[in-house]
């Protein structure tokens, strides 16, 4: 096979996982649109504060340590024990779980039969309050994420695939990340977790009996504010799951919570009250992407991934609006 | 009625007949928020806590009390510009933005109002001739110099030619990233290397498709203009493709703990080029800590003191009240205007003894700005990352940049930006 062939083809397969990382943002905004119609603008905020909070509890931080030594004059900041990742992630959880449920009785609770563009201001202004929060919380330094996934391209793949080319050919074998493999398999596990949860759970069958009609739901008597903390605590684990994959690459910083400018596109792709769609929509925009820019950057110089992700986008659009599993709208005069 | 006029009266009164309290408004455009605030804010902290330390410690500068006017930009060139526009009446001496963006929107604003600019190591290269830049300044060093000191350094590394080579400019696709391609295209001219240009888009998050890119290439070295992010990740996924780190040169904003940490152990070997010395063993250090941080009066809790970052804010800090010290001596009084300080800015000379005596020696390149050179002698050393130990050590000394290439492209753009905005040129 000829090396272009070759890299042509592993551009694709980096695509489709680089994909996996962004469909593992747009789930959170799908649950949480799908149990309740409010389209999460704190997502991506919520993917950076778990991630705060993983890292902090991890390395024994003290929570609010400027604060309380800015208040007392004391000079705390790392408790004396740092804790496995495994217990650090539960822990995290737990702390999604009571954000989740403070969001509903703080925010939600006050907000119910308001117009959709209401509950979305008030998830900008959670996004805002969030991003301040975790600074005060666990500073602004950048973090370092080391929850034990492996990272680094797969020496074994290489040396797999580095016979694939034809002889004489410039083919250095196939590139694949191991952290967007473990990624991958991640993504797939809590696609399947979230598929059992919602059809073999009673919880599960509640949430999607709410998705479906809340005044038939709440007439059979389902509590419309357990489940909003239900699944705004599934989609802050989504959001813990994104962010140590995201954080595992880059540090946790600040610019973890503009993850959700990637699950933009893909959402309008996949439609925004589907899992599939989610998934799917986040492997097309990825391929699409990486091959939109290993053709055209020679031609048209580079950075197009973007821009490119929104005109594809876009252009599913044109010929299905609700998005490629999006439940289509008819409403009747 | 009468109790009213009574208090008018009063605050009257002792509004004129208040004495006016003189002082020096250093404005610190800083960036606390946003995705580039971890890299502003040990800036930002280093910045305003010298001018901390001089009131504290000196009483000021020439017995002037110093106030720094904050105002927070998010690296935004929108809001920096509003950040100068709502500064400059306060009486403001020198805009320092910290982003090609905003220096480049304050260019012209800055010389209508005559208030100057030093933009240390970014912003408009061609800033530099101050033939026809009268209120920009941009010592100890250039992008364009930077560009020239790591070619110069790859060369080195390659036994003195780079004919032949591959050299790969990984960029932050902004008025920042875009800046030294101008000149690696001229030295890859003039040394016959092949130069490719790769650009990251903000925040630069994702990078697979730029690296991937490498990977098929093999560049034999890689140049780096990044900020924020951006960096953290592109070491890593160069640590990823097994890139070695010894031939990946970040330019001096690249060149931080921040950028390095997030990589680990994969991170060992990289290099950056430096403007000044790493580590915080200087004198200055010391006051630093004695009459700033342990008195709690620190812009931050005190954590950033000696990192690179906080460093590149305190050295900034540095120049603008040298620069004012020698605006004061040319002209005989401490209240000093902006146009005062864009003369002592014009006169400024960082020697050795003047270092040695502010508790830097060693610490920064040497030079003197003159009418014509308003960004020194284009100086700068490469600084290497050793994970092992977490510090940053020099490999090098301060080296100076390729004049020949360089002196002609700054007299090119300066001399189109005159044409453009009708500029005589002056020093004549």
């Amino acid at each position: 096979m000829s090396a272009d062939f070759l890299y042509t083809i592993e551009v694709i397969l980096n695509g489709l996982m680089a994909g996996v990382l962004y469909s593992l943002v747009a789930l959170g905004f799908v649950l949480i649109f799908k149990a309740s119609g409010i389209f999460n603008y704190a997502q991506g905020v919520m993917a950076l504060f778990a991630a705060l909070t993983l890292v902090g509890l991890q390395e024994g931080r003290v929570p609010f340590a400027h604060l309380i030594n800015a208040v007392f004059g004391t000079k705390v900041h790392h408790f004396d024990w740092t804790l496995p990742a495994i217990a650090a992630i539960i822990f995290t959880i737990l702390v999604m779980v009571l954000f989740a449920v403070l969001v509903e009785k703080l925010i939600l609770k006050h907000l119910v039969n308001q117009e959709p563009i209401i509950l979305f201001m008030a998830t900008i202004g959670l996004a805002y309050f969030m991003e301040g929060f975790g600074d005060l919380m666990w500073g602004s330094d950048v973090k370092t994420l080391n929850v034990g996934i492996p990272q680094g391209g797969s020496l074994w793949f290489e040396d797999f695939t580095i016979g694939w080319a034809a002889e004489g050919e410039k083919f250095y074998g196939m590139y694949v990340d191991l952290l967007d493999v473990w990624a991958a398999i991640i993504a797939i596990s809590l696609v399947l977790f979230l598929t059992v949860f919602s059809q073999y759970t009673k919880s599960g069958r509640a949430l999607r009996a709410v998705a479906d009609d809340h005044q038939a739901a709440l007439s059979v008597g389902i509590s419309l504010r357990v489940i909003w903390v239900l699944v705004w605590s599934i989609s802050g684990f989504v959001a813990l799951v994104a962010g140590m994959m995201w954080g595992a690459k880059s540090g946790v910083q600040f610019s973890l919570s503009l993850i959700a400018l990637k699950a933009l596109p893909v959402l309008m792709l996949g439609g925004f009250t589907s899992i599939p769609g989610a998934i799917v929509g986040g492997l097309i925009i990825g391929a699409g992407e990486k091959l939109f820019e290993f053709f055209m950057a020679p031609i048209i110089g580079g950075a197009t991934e973007n821009w490119f992700a929104y005109v594809l986008a876009l252009l599913f659009l044109v010929f299905r609006p609700q998005g490629l599993f999006g439940e289509k709208i008819i409403e009747r005069v | 009625m009468n109790f009213k006029k009574t208090i008018f009266s009063a605050l009257a009164t002792l509004f004129l007949v208040s004495p006016v309290l003189a002082e020096l408004v250093f404005p610190s455009l800083s960036y606390r928020t946003g995705p580039y605030g971890p890299n502003g804010i040990p800036f930002a902290d280093g910045y305003e806590d010298y001018f901390t330390l001089l009131n504290e410690r000196d009483g000021g500068l020439g017995g002037e009390p110093i106030r720094v006017v904050k105002c927070e930009t998010a690296y935004n060139t929108e809001k920096g510009v509003e950040c100068y526009e709502s500064t400059k009446g306060e009486g403001s001496l020198v805009y320092q933005p910290l982003s090609t963006g905003i220096t480049y929107q304050l260019i012209p604003k800055s010389a209508a109002d005559s208030i100057p600019i030093l933009s240390s190591g970014y912003g408009r290269t061609s800033g530099r001739n101050g033939k026809v830049f009268k209120w920009v300044f941009n010592f100890p060093g250039t992008y364009w110099d930077a560009a020239s000191i790591a070619t110069k350094h790859a060369m080195d590394m390659s036994g003195g030619s780079l004919e032949g080579k591959k050299i790969a400019l990984v960029y932050h696709n902004s008025a920042y990233g875009k800046e030294p391609i101008r000149t690696l295209e001229a030295l890859s001219e003039k040394h016959k290397f092949e130069l490719s240009l790769l650009p990251v888009d903000h925040p630069g998050q994702e990078q697979k498709s730029q690296w991937l890119q490498i990977r098929r290439e093999r560049p034999d070295y890689i140049f780096m203009w990044g900020w924020g992010v951006m960096n953290s990740v592109a070491i890593q996924e160069a640590a990823n493709i097994r890139f070695p780190m010894e031939n990946f040169i970040g330019v001096w904003w690249s060149g931080s703990e921040n950028d390095v940490l997030p990589a680990g152990d994969a991170a060992h070997g990289y290099k950056s080029l430096a403007m000044h010395a790493p580590g915080d063993n200087f004198p200055v250090y010391d006051d630093m800590r004695k009459f700033v941080i342990d008195k709690g009066l620190g812009a931050g809790d005190g954590s950033n003191v000696g990192t690179v970052l906080y460093s590149r804010g305190m050295y900034a800090a540095i120049m603008a009240t040298e620069a004012a010290k020698t605006a004061q001596k040319i002209h005989g009084v401490s209240k000093i205007t902006p146009t005062m300080m864009r003369d002592g800015l014009e006169n400024l000379e960082m020697s050795e003894e003047k270092m040695a005596a502010i508790g830097i020696a060693g610490f920064s390149p040497t030079f003197k700005a003159t009418c014509e050179n308003h960004g020194g002698q284009g100086s700068a050393a490469i600084q290497q990352w050793d994970a092992k130990k977490g510090t940053w050590s020099f490999i090098t000394e301060y080296m100076n940049s390729d004049a020949s290439v360089i002196e002609p492209l700054i007299l090119a753009d300066s001399a189109q930006y005159a044409a453009e905005n009708n500029i005589k040129e002056r020093c004549n």
